[in-house]
């Protein structure tokens, strides 16, 4: 082909190192930030003796930090739409009142918790409604109308839950406090003779968890080869086989170590949350990643006006994120409540600026437009991690405060600093 | 004579990356008078202002500056002031919120210990709005008054500065007739007290009326200086210095194949969005036919971009009022997403801001605003998605590693095409294109020319907006000049010369009545 112009390739790089230097430039922040909870993890199993390794601690890493992972999936869309949510909290605390004065109010909804749930659920969309009403149509910044929400729905949740109700039925607490059934039985430990009798570590293995834990990386093995043959199909770079192979082995590994940890658990098998959660994370990659949604999130927050240029329907998508979040916000409240076994009007406190710092930690940018679930997540568990692991090394919580604190101002001023340096404006 | 000016710009050259806005360009200002600059959009009239004031900072040009005698080297916009150079921009600069007195004494507070002497501000600054003729409480906040009264406190703003030398640049853009007359007449009353005025218009009646000497740039270079009271002055003779860029550009060869009427506009007419008694289009007729490109040319704030936006989902202004055809059919577009519909689509003169999403990629960027073809029930086909990126990279040739990099890699000239791309995936029947091939290189334009003239023979209708006239008359059938928010002509392109169409882009309503009568 001639070109007519003789120019040269006006691009930064020649396309084979770009297109190299682009790939690895965008994924090194993934495996960063996978590689720092790596580090930290085996920092604290060191500086613990394994104890945080343990079955029954990975068992309530999941219970203590699902609201957080729930959270923080619809706190990521909200935050590269270049929004912020504030009331996440308080909505939490509001919504798991209402279901807990439900239930404890009136034996109808005590028995019928499921249908309660139903009400919570339904509430959390009303919350969603009123509050992206006021972002997307009367276009009040999210920081003030999130703000109002916060002191709002805190208030609201003060007069339901005026004082602590316990005593839920024996299904809602195994929301967030059950195991799936082991229906499948035990499969014998092949590894027992390496440990004492009565370690944690010694025990036979739940099958369904196994199961689970295989159909987890099959799935992820299936998804990375298939997405790998279609790009070749289509002329696009992919990353080398070697990284490929490295990358989903290590991937693997780490869910059957946990899978296999998990189903030592003397309390019994999968806790259900994990289930939830895993199902709400397969969701929201989907929705992100594969969804017009998604992308009308990503292009709101990249460039408001080229969006609303492009046909975009700015404000609906806006709307939507906000009943999104309020739907999320009941799902952190209920698994909250159940877990507490109790509605008070204290909970949730602080829960957005946990969902807040997950994102940012898991490399969600400050100012819009970029950010990922993958990432969100690993930033939920780093903070997680750091809490139990300063938390067994009996550092108070004021310390712990202060750490995380630190933790996510460094991980935001890295990514700030890496981007500066790679130089996309 | 030498020692009557005030000003002396010797061999003045500034270049920005790629491109050499000022060269060797010459000017002198004498003692006292209004002297006027002229030039096309971009042709270095802003950027030779922004030198002598500063903004520009000494070192970042070569050449000299002389300034009542004595050679200067400013480094910023106070060095200059110091010395009673005051610039007055297009876009005030005022802060809205803050009272008249408070804007005038900006950075210059009547102070003592940085505590503000209010007693000395109020009444210095009764003073000086008595001098610039504005009779408002000097209390009133600056967002509570019109644009032509701000235009006065930005002068009076001057005055309290001992302003000997004032640089106003398209005083009048955004004024109505009778704060036009007002700001004329005040320029005239302080070249009797012995102020200089260095004037940047386009509207040529104005110059011709009010000033002593004019400066014509063309492409960064100073043209000619002449006297306006010589005895052959007249408007032409502006014109034929104003126009005239070499046509260095190459177009492609092109036969139309034009077809039927496919998108005409009645009587369009646009107020400012937040001005809303300003007309900004004034009753706009055009009309394009299937397989035409169409060009429409006017000078910066004739209403080009804003009769586009306008129509394009009324993406600005307010009060619009008037007819939208397709063929024949009376349509609505009054959203984006009815007027994709419609087949129209709209590529911004501004890619940063309005056209591309620079941290998204590539692909991304392209399939944005056809996105609903891609989906079923809501779900992207990755795959398809990615085959149509592929497409589109080899069919414009959009040099970049792979569609899955961010489009802020990219050159100008490549994110021009992502952003053409973009548009000719949604299938539309007429492209607006506003400013297809600003601050790209020479040879992206060529391959620009080429798809625009691709896009026509496949039976859209183009209608290009553009600054450059070569450009304009090298790639369309028919030329559109808009000046002051009308339609003043439209010349084939046999007929459109450069000075033809700058005539047309200068004419205002008065010349048009005079014409008429």
């Amino acid at each position: 082909m001639t070109d007519q112009s003789g120019l040269m390739a006006a691009v930064d790089d020649s396309p084979k190192g770009g297109g190299l230097r682009a790939l690895l430039g965008e994924n090194l922040r993934q495996y960063g930030i996978m590689l720092a909870l790596v580090l930290i993890v085996i920092f604290f199993a060191v500086w613990t003796d394994g104890r945080i390794l343990m079955p029954n601690n990975l068992w309530t890493l999941v219970q203590q930090n699902a609201y957080v992972l729930i959270l923080a999936l619809g706190m990521l869309m909200v935050i590269i739409a270049g929004h912020i949510d504030l009331s996440v909290g308080s909505v939490v605390a509001f919504i798991g009142g209402v279901v807990g004065w439900l239930m404890f109010t009136y034996p109808f909804w005590h028995s019928h918790w499921y249908l309660a749930v139903g009400v919570g659920l339904g509430l959390g969309l009303i919350v969603g409604v009123w509050q992206g009403f006021w972002v997307a149509f009367v276009r009040i910044p999210a920081f003030v109308v999130t703000l109002a929400g916060m002191l709002l729905f805190r208030g609201l949740a003060q007069i339901v839950a005026s004082r602590t109700m316990a005593g839920f039925e024996h299904g809602f607490n195994q929301i967030a406090g059950g195991s799936l059934p082991n229906f499948l039985g035990f499969a014998a430990n092949p590894l027992n003779f390496l440990f004492k009798a009565g370690s944690p570590f010694g025990q036979d293995f739940d099958v369904v968890t196994l199961v689970l834990g295989l159909a987890g990386i099959a799935a992820i093995v299936i998804t990375t080869l298939r997405s790998r043959q279609s790009q070749l199909q289509h002329n696009l770079t992919v990353e080398s086989r070697t990284v490929m192979v490295i990358r989903l082995g290590v991937i693997g590994l780490a869910i059957f170590l946990i899978t296999a940890v998990l189903s030592m658990n003397l309390i019994g098998g999968t806790p259900i949350v994990l289930v939830i959660v895993g199902a709400l994370i397969f969701i929201y990659s989907f929705v992100t990643s594969r969804t017009t949604f998604g992308r009308h999130v990503y292009a709101v927050g990249g460039n408001r006006n080229a969006a609303l240029l492009s046909g975009v329907k700015t404000a609906r998508v806006d709307f939507l994120l906000f009943v999104n979040m309020g739907l999320l916000a009941a799902v952190a409240a209920i698994v909250t409540t159940s877990r507490a076994g109790a509605a008070v009007a204290a909970a949730g406190q602080n829960y957005e600026l946990d969902a807040i710092a997950s994102c940012f930690i898991g490399g969600t940018a400050v100012s819009g437009g970029i950010g990922k679930v993958g990432g969100a997540m690993v930033g939920a568990l780093i903070m997680g991690v750091l809490n139990m692991g300063l938390s067994i090394r009996g550092i108070d919580a004021n310390t712990q405060m202060a750490i995380k604190g630190l933790v996510l101002l460094l991980a935001v001023a890295f990514d700030l600093v890496s981007k500066r340096r790679s130089g996309v404006s | 004579m030498a020692d009557n000016h005030i000003l002396e710009m010797r061999d003045i050259n500034k270049e920005f990356p790629g491109v050499k806005a000022l060269q060797n360009v010459t000017f002198q200002v004498f003692n006292g008078e209004i002297h006027a600059i002229c030039g096309e959009n971009g042709a270095g009239k802003s950027t030779l202002m922004k030198v002598l004031s500063g903004v520009h900072p000494a070192g970042s040009y070569t050449g000299e500056i002389v300034y009542a005698g004595e050679p200067c080297h400013f480094k910023t916009i106070r060095d200059s002031e110091r010395r009673g150079i005051v610039i007055i921009h297009q876009e005030l600069a005022l802060s809205p919120y803050l009272s008249i007195a408070e804007n005038i004494f900006l950075g210059n507070e009547r102070a003592k210990a940085g505590i503000i002497d209010w007693r000395k501000t109020t009444a210095q600054a009764v003073d000086l709005l008595e001098q610039v003729g504005l009779h408002e409480n000097p209390n009133l906040r600056v967002v509570d008054i019109g644009v032509g009264k701000q235009q006065l406190v930005e002068i009076a703003k001057a005055l309290s500065k001992d302003v000997k030398l004032l640089i106003l640049d398209e005083p009048t853009a955004a004024l109505n007739d009778d704060d036009s007359e007002h700001l004329l007449a005040l320029m005239r009353q302080l070249r009797e007290q012995g102020i200089t005025c260095i004037m940047i218009s386009h509207k040529l009646g104005e110059i011709m009326d009010i000033a002593d000497t004019t400066t014509i740039i063309r492409d960064g270079r100073t043209i000619e200086t002449f006297s306006m009271r010589g005895p052959d002055v007249t408007v032409d003779r502006i014109i034929r210095g104003m126009v005239g860029r070499p046509l260095d550009n190459r177009f492609p060869e092109h036969e139309p194949k034009i077809g039927p009427e496919i998108l005409r506009i009645e009587d369009w007419t646009v107020h400012h969005p937040i001005d809303n008694e300003r007309v900004i289009v004034d009753g706009a007729n055009l009309t394009v036919n299937a397989g035409e490109i169409v060009g429409l040319a006017g000078l910066m704030g004739a209403g080009r971009t804003e009769l586009a936006m306008s129509l394009f989902g009324q993406t600005y202004g307010s009060g619009i009022s008037g007819a939208v055809y397709k063929n024949g059919q009376r349509i609505e577009t009054k959203t984006v997403t009815q007027a994709i519909h419609h087949g129209l689509a709209y590529a911004s003169e501004d890619r940063k801001r309005y056209g591309l999403n620079l941290i998204q990629t590539v692909k991304e960027n392209i399939t944005s605003a056809g996105l609903h073809q891609l989906a079923r029930a809501g779900v992207i086909e990755v795959d398809a998605e990615a085959g149509v990126a592929e497409t589109y990279r080899k069919d414009l040739n959009i040099r970049t590693p792979s569609v899955e990099v961010p489009a802020g890699k990219l050159s100008g000239g490549n994110q021009q095409k992502v952003v053409l791309a973009k548009w000719i995936y949604t299938d539309p029947d007429v492209l607006i294109l506003d400013e297809p091939t600003r601050g790209i290189d020479v040879g992206a334009k060529y391959e620009i020319y080429a798809i625009i003239d691709r896009l026509a023979d496949s039976g859209k209708g183009i209608l290009v907006i553009s600054s450059e006239l070569p450009e304009l008359i090298g790639v369309c059938d028919r030329i559109y000049t808009l000046s002051d928010g009308r339609i003043t002509g439209c010349l084939d392109r046999a007929a459109a010369t450069q000075e033809a169409l700058m005539r047309l882009m200068t004419q205002t309503t008065d010349e048009e009545a005079e014409t008429h009568a």
